[in-house]
């Protein structure tokens, strides 16, 4: 999932400086897993932000509401109704989602509520971790199911370096090497000779590159 | 035991601390309290076993917002006792009390026009 955070409430506050009346739009999809934007987080960040402009004598009208999904234009339209007489509207979502608001209601002043900052998934409660670089070109059948892209601090692909010291690496003692990740978990599989196979270099023209990237599916396009 | 405490707190009843949720302390806030504590069961005596933990945690994360956005984070509290101290329950309210008197109403309940 998309890992987001929320901003801190004096930054959102300093967005909506000039506005009486706000949409809250918090999304149940990837943010609400990660305790950023949901439902909860919305209603908190809701009545923070009323308490705040109350101290500030500025009084502030909030109304909140929570997409299926703000990444999808088919829930975006369920929310013209709630859009129409405010004067900006807060995205609890990530990056996406606030961009397809945006681009829905065109005279509307639309602010993200939370950083976006990566695709990964739960450790324990309350805690996530990174696991996906978004390279576009998977790797992990040839590393033991570990990515080298984003869990090795260089992303190097014939690792590991010469950082790496009793299976953590140079960067901290809190960040495990990956290629020592790799290497012990394909030599308990017994697949070591793998490793040694000859790989090509790398098609990064796959990832961040040329813009922004597209997927395709023809057969399940409607008209 | 007939024990005295301020007539000024409105005890609210939940089946256990962990059901508080950050948007109920919030809301009191805006409804007008003053200041608010949550009465927890010791730690260790939870009959939901984290109850009271989870619900410290939490009031902690609701001072730090009301700390981030200006109201001060000293009207809200959490305190650990059982029900059969009902003396320490007193001093609680009293203690409570006195720091919100100390503290005055809550800028929240200015009339309009007045400056927080």
């Amino acid at each position: 999932m998309i890992i987001a955070q929320q901003k801190p409430i004096q930054d959102i506050a300093s967005m909506i400086d000039d506005c009486n009346k706000v949409l809250l739009v918090g999304c149940a999809g990837c943010v609400t897993v990660c305790l950023a934007g949901g439902e909860k987080e919305t209603d908190i960040l809701a009545a923070s932000l009323r308490i705040k402009r109350k101290l500030e004598n500025k009084p502030l009208e909030t109304v909140t509401c929570v997409a299926t999904r703000q990444c999808d234009p088919e829930y975006v339209e369920t929310l013209d109704s709630y859009v129409k007489d405010v004067d900006a509207v807060i995205s609890l979502a990530c990056g996406v989602g606030v961009q397809y608001l945006a681009e829905r209601f065109t005279d509307k002043w639309v602010v993200p509520a939370l950083n976006t900052k990566f695709i990964g998934g739960s450790v324990t409660h309350g805690e996530w971790e990174e696991r996906c670089g978004l390279c576009g070109d998977c790797v992990l059948h040839r590393t033991g199911g570990i990515c080298p892209i984003i869990r090795c601090s260089k992303s190097i692909l014939n690792g590991p370096c010469g950082g790496s010291q009793y299976g953590k690496c140079e960067i901290s003692k809190d960040v495990e090497c990956a290629w020592h990740l790799i290497y012990e978990r394909m030599k308990a599989l017994g697949k070591l000779d793998k490793l040694m196979e000859y790989q090509p270099p790398k098609d990064w023209s796959k990832s961040r590159d040329g813009g922004p990237r597209k997927a395709i599916r023809e057969d399940v396009m409607i008209g | 035991m007939r024990l005295q405490y301020a007539s000024t707190v409105r005890i609210v009843e939940m089946p256990c601390t962990g059901t508080i949720d950050h948007r109920v302390l919030l809301q009191t806030f805006e409804n007008g309290a003053d200041g608010v504590f949550v009465a927890g069961c010791m730690e260790g005596d939870c009959h939901f076993l984290k109850g009271n933990i989870r619900a410290k945690k939490r009031v902690n994360q609701v001072k730090n917002i009301l700390e981030e956005i200006g109201f001060g984070a000293d009207r809200l509290d959490f305190f650990n006792l059982s029900a059969a101290q009902g003396q320490r329950f007193a001093e609680i309210v009293t203690e409570m009390t006195e720091r919100i008197r100390e503290l005055g109403p809550s800028p929240l309940n200015k009339k309009e026009g007045e400056t927080a």
